[in-house]
């Protein structure tokens, strides 16, 4: 009886009362996580958990039944393979090049140009820029192919120019894929800097330049500081989409000439099928699945300060 | 003098502003152009005479009505699985507190950071396993579960939104928990849950990883892959072609997003939604 009545004035203070009373209710209230979490376990956790279960044999394309457990040999390999070194150095240049410093301060730039601009024409940039990012990846990989190839339009422009032209797919192939990558993704940073800038007070810049702070001054003591939470969530969020780019390169130069664009996703994917190693290409797509996770815990906890 | 000054500063900034709208249209130009041009290279360059022929060679079963079809069904059917189970997911999350709410919601905020293209590998091999590797159903199975986390996250904040007055209106009347999700906090929360579905829709829509790597046969294949099997054998190809099947393959996510970007105002507010 007591019990019946504590738990009743429970669920009255409690936020989320819900339809009937008793136990069987209560669990009967959590079901509809139920297909969901089936859905996420399968297709998500399953395969993380046999991702971790299959990076530590030497399972090949062919032949399943000779896979034996080789304990950390893929990842000795992997750290000894001049192959990886080489993907894990290009990775970094393009996730610096065209997350860290493109599509993030050209992001800023065009937000904080924007507040000044006419309306026409921060119409028109805005309808570019986001342009570019709704295509589909693989129409955007072929725009920008034909854009850097030996006769395309860019060695146009350059003979135009009479500067001299250059086969960029060849020369600075994964220079061609940062700019590519920046060209597609450069809008996601426009947008939240735009909702951030937007967010920041008048009266703090008015006083400011009142006080005679030139721009870059206020910029960095003023602007970049309020706005810090923004510039977090934007370089976690675009530094993990750009390590998991994988169309946009596969069509440009596929990895290549050789493996100078070969990213991590691209050469994880050159071993495991290409070259049916699918233990070791498990084991580069383990260590990705590891960065991905660090960052994503990064963010959690930037968020929670916020929230 | 502001005003002058402010002048000064406007104008600056339109020609900064100017200089990357053009270099970003450039690419965009040459697609809209080649389209056009029969002879299309790779170069921007005005068509000698416009035509449509580069489009009623593309339209045909094997270019374009095959794979869009099955763009459609894969994109469609995982799109609505994503939007029923994040629905009925966000119901408990967004109304019961509880101690599984918060690490069951960071979980899967958690979730959707994680490089999908590092899981393929093992995707794959767990899919040969049990048979579903080039069926068009699985693929859309994956790609339903790959963007659930993320649809379950904006679906529970708009709920967020719908006030709880009405819903217990309704459990007053004896309603169960599926007529009161289905009745009454659904149709409030209608905007809402038409930005996750197009949201998703345009995520799958775009995706050639998941289905480059799971689907085999090319009767099965969608859109985003079949472009690149078409024409990614570069050479002697038709870049006119090219141009149009590209413009067919993207106008369908271009119009849903203008759709969406009303909706949500020019912040996008995916940008809000992440933010928490």
């Amino acid at each position: 009886m007591t019990g019946a009545v504590a738990r009743a004035a429970v669920r009255a203070r409690r936020p989320g009362a819900r339809p009937a009373g008793g136990p069987r209710a209560r669990l009967l209230g959590w079901s509809p996580l139920v297909p969901a979490t089936v859905l996420l376990l399968l297709f998500l956790v399953g395969p993380i958990g046999y991702c971790v279960l299959i990076a530590f044999t030497d399972t090949q394309l062919t032949g399943q039944e000779s896979a034996s457990f080789v304990g950390l040999a893929n990842f000795r390999q992997a750290f000894g393979d001049p192959a990886f070194r080489n993907a894990v150095v290009l990775t970094l240049v393009f996730t610096v090049l065209s997350s860290l410093v493109g599509q993030n301060t050209l992001g800023l730039a065009l937000a904080g140009l924007m507040r000044r601009a006419s309306r026409p024409v921060r119409a028109l940039t805005g309808a570019m820029v986001i342009t570019a990012w709704v295509l589909p990846e693989i129409v955007a990989g072929f725009l920008l192919y034909t854009f850097f190839e030996r006769r395309g339009t860019l060695n146009a422009l350059l003979d135009q120019l009479h500067l001299p032209a250059q086969n960029w797919l060849f020369t600075l192939p994964i220079v061609a894929v940062s700019f590519a990558n920046v060209w597609r993704g450069t809008a996601f940073s426009m947008l939240i800097y735009s909702a951030a800038l937007a967010g920041i007070p008048q009266e703090v810049t008015e006083s400011a330049e009142v006080d005679g702070a030139g721009g870059l001054r206020r910029l960095w003591h003023i602007t970049l500081p309020m706005i810090r939470r923004s510039i977090g969530t934007n370089l976690m969020l675009n530094t993990l989409q750009t390590l998991s780019v994988f169309g946009l390169i596969w069509v440009m130069t596929r990895g290549g000439p050789g493996n100078r664009s070969q990213t991590l996703p691209v050469f994880m994917y050159d071993q495991a099928f290409l070259k049916s190693l699918i233990g070791y290409g498990t084991a580069v797509a383990l260590l990705l699945l590891l960065v991905g996770a660090l960052f994503s815990v990064v963010y959690l906890r930037l968020l929670r300060e916020e929230v | 003098m502001p005003l002058p000054r402010r002048r000064t500063h406007r104008l600056a900034a339109d020609a900064g502003l100017l200089v990357v709208a053009v270099a970003f249209a450039v690419p965009l130009v040459w697609l809209v152009l080649a389209s056009l041009d029969t002879e299309a290279t790779l170069r921007v360059r005005l068509p000698k005479s416009p035509t449509l022929d580069n489009f009623s060679a593309v339209l045909t079963d094997e270019i374009t009505f095959t794979p869009m079809l099955n763009s459609l069904l894969i994109c469609g059917g995982a799109t609505l699985l994503t939007v029923v189970c994040a629905a009925l997911a966000a119901y408990p999350l967004s109304r019961f507190r509880s101690r599984l709410t918060r690490p069951y919601l960071l979980t899967v905020l958690f979730s959707t950071c994680l490089p999908v293209t590092a899981v393929m590998v093992p995707v794959y091999g767990l899919f040969v396993q049990v048979d579903l590797i080039d069926t068009r159903y699985g693929t859309a199975l994956f790609l339903a579960a790959a963007q659930l986390p993320f649809a379950i996250w904006l679906m529970k904040n708009f709920m967020d939104g719908v006030p709880k007055v009405l819903e217990e209106a309704a459990w007053t009347d004896g309603a169960s928990w599926p007529q009161t999700l289905l009745r009454v906090i659904l149709p409030l929360m209608g905007p809402g849950v038409a930005v996750v579905a197009i949201y998703t829709f345009i995520m799958m829509w775009g995706n050639f990883f998941v289905p480059f790597m799971l689907l085999l046969s090319p009767e099965q294949l969608p859109a985003s892959v079949s472009i690149f099997t078409f024409f990614g054998n570069y050479g002697a190809i038709a870049f006119g072609e090219l141009a149009a099947f590209s413009i067919l393959y993207s106008t369908p996510v271009v119009v849903l997003y203008i759709l969406v970007s009303g909706r949500l105002g020019g912040g996008f507010a995916l940008g809000g939604a992440v933010k928490g």
